[in-house]
């Protein structure tokens, strides 16, 4: 199939969503709080937060199982909010896969078909198509109790794909697989997704997961959006201390605006100025700190003062190994503990434990975010 | 289960653990029973004679024909409302549920007399039940309700219906509510749901209470006497008069025997058809 056709297939099978400011209160406890969200058609979106952020609520919110106080979910412009979830026709994989346990594979894959009138014999070639999809075509006979934790996720996605649904919305798909298998059905769902061209909503608390599949991640706070973005804007550009901080980690520098200029500023922290770049907004003049992040991977870290626009003494309490990179804890009397990860090949400092070191960075490394 | 990692006086200390419990099952089950056996061989003379009336006598298969036919109504009767309570109370808030419960067993509580006598206070032709259905206008002759074949049902349902409920109970609420989810997500119709994922996943628990309310109300006679006013006999009383009036010791072992017999089919039935743990959780 050629680039121009899936291109195609995708306009012909995709769907875009829109969410208008919806809200849910479950007596006084607010699960979504004016939540608006416009998911073009065939991205993969993931909706990222921890537990009770309200992302698990939008998704059953789009299922149809959560019927919202308030506010609208439009699918290409028709108005579903009030469509119970068996019309919506949407495919989607449940947390736990929720397979049923008295069919086979087969019949469980059937089941949307079943329900939507197609006689066994009539489905068998899509419901067999659809377990060749997900390399499951030979279990068809078995029970799900029968299956591992990976088969039985596939086996979900077969069920919810085979009907050819309008979006694809995934509850935590991978939350109960190792590590391995994990990363595995990651490339999987990928290149599924850019197979079928179909809409995808996934939910997740796992950063790592949200950065390496999604089109656009959109983070959950409190029922809110705090931001939503593409992986690699929302990991170079996060707006608040709360998303530098979950999405990756970071290194927050807390300090005043003493100085501004064409294309940059200063900043003291400690006793430390530091040199950014960028513009300072204009509310934190007075006596409110401005944070900056900066990523522990944007820190060099050397023996002797090094050749950058920003740098502050410190001592190493703490040096991790992890195999591509040593993970280090850097004290500086200045701005505090400071998270920093170097390649071991690089010789500039022996991570040792107590070591007296410099850390070093540029201006336009750190980037300047609200406090949240 | 393998007992290579037990020595044998290991096992002796063990056995002699659960000797107390043994003997005790043994005298007041085992024995009894025995004798009932013995009886039914040995009065009024030894040989199969009493064994020989179930083919040459039309009673007691008659009877047994109304035994089976009420106690399979109640049976149905109870386990279907049954059902329809037990998923009620696996829905509700744990405070209604309480208050299901507390209610269920209270019914326990009641006597089988003031329960019968309460049914035929409501039951009988100017009972309460008729004069409100005559002065609601929906009937122009009283229903006949006692001395028959209905009255023992209901009066055998209010008994069999908690139990029912119960037995159902225990099956529904570890049901995963999940898959009634995942099949509306899919597409099905709640009714399509319920019929094709939640019924199916249920035939145990609904075997299971059927088995343990149809032996249940296997030994009813109380009930069956009051409310049927003696024109409906079931195998449980006729054995009691058989006891008790006719005095016919040996031929009222003799179908005692038969009871325990069908009891003990049915039990075995069931334990092939479902994992008895699993269905009484």
């Amino acid at each position: 199939m050629t680039i121009a056709d899936s291109a195609r297939t995708s306009e012909r099978t995709s769907h875009a969503l829109k969410v208008n400011g919806i809200s849910k209160h479950y007596g006084r406890h607010v699960a979504l709080d004016d939540v608006s969200l416009s998911i073009p058609r065939g991205q993969f979106v993931t909706l990222l937060g921890p537990s009770g952020s309200g992302k698990t609520s939008l998704l059953m919110a789009i299922a149809g199982f959560v019927s919202p106080s308030q506010g609208q979910i439009l699918l290409d412009d028709r108005d579903i909010t009030s469509v119970p979830p068996d019309r919506r026709n949407f495919g989607m994989v449940f947390q736990g896969y929720a397979l049923f346990p008295n069919m086979t594979v087969e019949e469980n894959v059937w089941f949307p078909l079943r329900v939507r009138k197609v006689s066994r014999a009539d489905a068998q070639e899509r419901v067999r198509a659809s377990l060749n999809m997900v390399q499951l075509g030979h279990l068809g006979d078995r029970y799900p109790s029968q299956l591992s934790g990976g088969q039985q996720q596939r086996v979900a996605l077969a069920r919810a794909l085979v009907f050819e649904p309008d979006l694809l919305l995934l509850d935590e798909p991978m939350s109960a697989l190792d590590r391995q298998l994990r990363a595995e059905l990651q490339w999987e769902l990928r290149s599924l997704h850019r197979r079928l061209g179909l809409t995808f909503v996934n939910v997740t608390h796992d950063q790592e997961e949200a950065l390496s599949m999604s089109d656009e991640i959109v983070i959950l706070r409190s029922g809110r959006i705090e931001q939503a973005g593409k992986p690699a804007d929302l990991y170079a550009k996060p707006q608040t201390t709360f998303v530098a901080g979950f999405l990756g980690d970071s290194n927050f520098i807390r300090g005043r605006v003493t100085a501004s200029r064409e294309g940059g500023f200063d900043l003291v922290a400690g006793q430390a100025t530091i040199i950014q770049s960028g513009s300072a907004p204009r509310d934190i003049a007075g006596d409110r700190a401005l944070v900056l992040a900066l990523r522990p991977e944007k820190i060099t870290v050397c023996r002797t003062r090094p050749n950058l626009a920003n740098s502050v003494q410190g001592t190493i309490v703490d040096a991790k190994f992890q195999g591509a990179t040593y993970h280090l804890q850097v004290m500086s009397p200045d701005l505090g503990l400071l998270s920093a990860r170097m390649s071991p090949a690089t010789d500039q400092a022996k991570p040792e434990v107590n070591a007296s070191v410099w850390v070093g960075w540029n201006p336009d490394d750190a980037v300047i975010v609200r406090e949240s | 289960m393998s007992d290579t990692t037990l020595n044998s006086s290991e096992r002796a200390r063990y056995l002699g653990l659960a000797l107390p419990a043994v003997l005790l099952m043994a005298a007041f089950f085992v024995v009894p029973l025995l004798l009932v056996l013995w009886l039914s061989v040995s009065e009024p003379q030894l040989g199969l004679d009493n064994y020989r009336e179930i083919l040459t006598n039309p009673l007691i298969g008659r009877i047994w024909l109304t035994t089976l036919r009420v106690c399979v109504v109640t049976t149905v009767i109870s386990v279907g409302l049954g059902y329809v309570v037990a998923y009620a109370m696996t829905v509700v808030g744990p405070r209604q549920r309480m208050a299901m419960i507390f209610c269920i067993l209270a019914t326990f509580s009641f006597s089988v007399l003031v329960r019968a006598f309460a049914f035929i206070v409501l039951l009988r032709t100017e009972g309460l039940l008729n004069e409100l259905l005559l002065t609601l206008g929906v009937i122009d002759r009283p229903l006949r309700l006692l001395r028959n074949e209905i009255g023992v049902v209901i009066g055998m349902v209010h008994y069999g219906l908690p139990v029912a409920i119960l037995a159902l109970y225990s099956n529904l609420r570890g049901m995963n509510r999940n898959l009634m989810d995942a099949a509306r997500g899919l597409g099905a119709s709640g009714l399509q749901a319920f019929l094709l994922v939640y019924a199916p996943l249920t035939v145990p628990g609904i075997l299971a209470a059927s088995v343990l309310v149809f032996i249940y109300s296997l030994g009813f006679f109380i009930i069956p006497a009051l409310l049927g006013g003696g024109l409906v006999v079931m195998i449980a009383e006729y054995i009691r008069v058989s006891f008790e009036e006719t005095l016919r010791w040996g031929y009222a072992t003799m179908l005692a025997t038969t009871l325990v017999v069908v009891v003990f089919v049915l039990l075995a039935a069931m334990s092939r058809l479902v994992d008895l743990k699993k269905a009484f959780g």
